[in-house]
């Protein structure tokens, strides 16, 4: 593995049960680079999410990230990425400031380095101001924004954004892709993110991986995809590659199930 | 500042800022005072029992012990629903240290409502038979605490959803509760509800604080003690073990 690459993913599957989440996949990330990952929903995006961030393990195959094993090295694996998850994971009865703070401790970034941070991060994301009111008060922009800030106090190489804009206005997004293409320009940092808004992809991302049915079916650049389907956008590009057809989360190899509710049978059983 | 201390603060936090908890937590155990304490004490005194108050203090600091215990382990299933949880789990932190923090969060809780529940009882007229004792009856709260935040957090980490807990405290709390000593003595019960009660932890649990507390014993403190001793052991094992598998 070159020494650029700081995710890599090598024939990796995932099954529940007789489920195959994630059947086999493989791909790399550079440095610096913003990488889109799409699919339709069902498709195995949370599922590669999850065995990335060490939620998950892989049933095989091998994830590294700042070329730690996520299985073997996990500690190391997971001050590498700071991650901003699909559904907000704050605590809500805690302010701001405190939530920062909390992290500040699960990380073990040094005392007397903790209040600059938490800081200058506040005032990155605009919420400096609010830093003391609880995050209850908080609406659902303000909460992304926090979480970004919390996601990159201890200064990750790698940023992981699930869905970070569902249900975000218009100029809240544009805000939050401001500042990821800015942390990606002067920080270097990675970013892997997923969405289901193909033109957010089209122009944030380096790269794009678009995964179905448990498998990557596409990487390249939008210029490479285009040209692959021969289309003209990415969308296009996007519905010749997964089909048209609606997704609800289930298939029939799973028996009508959707993989969440899969996994939870299997965990009852 | 180190990683347990912090996530037992916030459990702190999370507490004392909602004031309705803190009330609603104490509000069972005190209404079962009132009314069995007052209700059956009469009944009591004329079958030549003694005094029913006095009897029943330590059960019921035993049943707040054990449903805010137990009850805490919700707050797991809370992190796991609005995503706490994850937050905590993707640290590069082992989840020893997680649960650490949190359940010596959860015991201290139940700890302060126990005492509360004491002194309220004092106030409604409840005298221990030595205060000397005193501190050996707060030692078994300790490890009580500790026992039932335990078996809360393990149990929490079984279960699916809340609905699923509420059958767990049906089913399985309450006939604890009710099958240990804590509401009636031991002495004329029927044979089967003896066995049920000597086969259940809680009576022992019960039976110390009893012996601390007004000098009334039904088995011999040492094998309290270590009944006590190895049902802490088993229920710290239990949530470890439990927790380690929980999946988010």
């Amino acid at each position: 593995m070159s020494s650029n690459v700081v995710i890599e993913a090598r024939n990796v599957v995932k099954t529940f049960g007789d489920i195959q989440a994630v059947r086999d996949i493989s791909f790399e990330v550079r440095a610096g680079e913003i990488f889109a990952f799409l699919g339709p929903n069902g498709a195995g995006k949370s599922t590669t999410i999850s065995m990335l961030t060490t939620m998950l393990r892989p049933t095989s195959g091998q994830l590294r990230l700042n070329s730690h094993d996520v299985t073997r090295e996990q500690d190391s694996a997971r001050k590498s990425f700071g991650i901003v998850f699909q559904d907000p994971a704050l605590e809500e009865e805690l302010t701001a400031y405190e939530n920062m703070k909390v992290h500040a401790v699960l990380y073990g970034i040094p005392k007397n380095q903790q209040t600059e941070r938490i800081e200058e991060l506040l005032r990155l994301v605009d919420l400096w101001g609010r830093r003391d009111s609880y995050v209850k008060t908080y609406s659902g922009g303000m909460r992304r924004r926090l979480e970004i800030a919390r996601g990159l106090l201890h200064h990750p190489k790698i940023l992981f954004l699930d869905e970070p804009t569902l249900g975000l206005d218009t100029q809240t997004r544009n805000l939050l892709w401001d500042y990821v293409k800015k942390l990606s320009d002067s920080e270097g940092m990675t970013i892997f993110f997923t969405t289901h808004y193909l033109d957010e992809a089209e122009e944030v991302a380096d790269r794009i991986a678009i995964i179905d049915h448990g498998q990557i079916v596409a990487t390249g650049t939008v210029a490479q995809l285009t040209k692959q389907t021969d289309t003209k956008t990415l969308e296009e590009a996007y519905l010749e590659l997964t089909g048209r057809t609606v997704r609800d989360e289930t298939s029939l190899a799973n028996n009508g199930l959707n993989v969440r509710t899969a996994m939870r049978n299997r965990n009852i059983r | 500042m180190d990683v347990v201390y912090i996530l037992w603060l916030r459990q702190m936090k999370r507490y004392f800022r909602s004031r309705s908890r803190v009330l609603g937590a104490i509000g069972q155990p005190v209404l079962f005072l009132l009314a069995l304490g007052y209700g059956i004490g009469s009944v009591y005194k004329k079958a030549g029992q003694g005094n029913y108050l006095q009897f029943l203090v330590p059960g019921i600091i035993l049943q707040t012990l054990l449903f805010s215990g137990v009850f805490w382990g919700i707050q797991i299933l809370f992190d796991k629903r609005f995503g706490f949880l994850k937050e905590m789990l993707v640290a590069p932190v082992s989840r020893l240290r997680i649960l650490l923090g949190n359940a010596l969060g959860g015991a201290t809780i139940s700890l302060l409502q126990a005492i509360l529940v004491l002194i309220i009882s004092v106030a409604l007229g409840f005298r221990p038979d030595n205060w000397a004792y005193l501190p050996l009856s707060l030692l078994i709260m300790v490890a009580l605490s500790l026992t039932l935040t335990s078996f809360g957090a393990g149990i929490a980490s079984m279960v699916e959803d809340f609905q699923g807990f509420q059958g767990i405290n049906n089913f399985l709390i309450f006939p604890l509760f009710f099958l240990s000593s804590s509401l009636y003595p031991l002495t004329n019960v029927p044979t089967f509800l003896r066995i049920a009660s000597e086969i259940n932890p809680l009576s022992y649990c019960v039976d110390a604080l009893r012996y601390t507390m007004i000098h009334q014993h039904h088995f011999a403190l040492g094998l309290d003690a270590a009944v006590i001793a190895a049902t802490l052991v088993i229920c710290v094992f239990f949530a470890v073990n439990r927790f380690d598998r929980l999946q988010v």
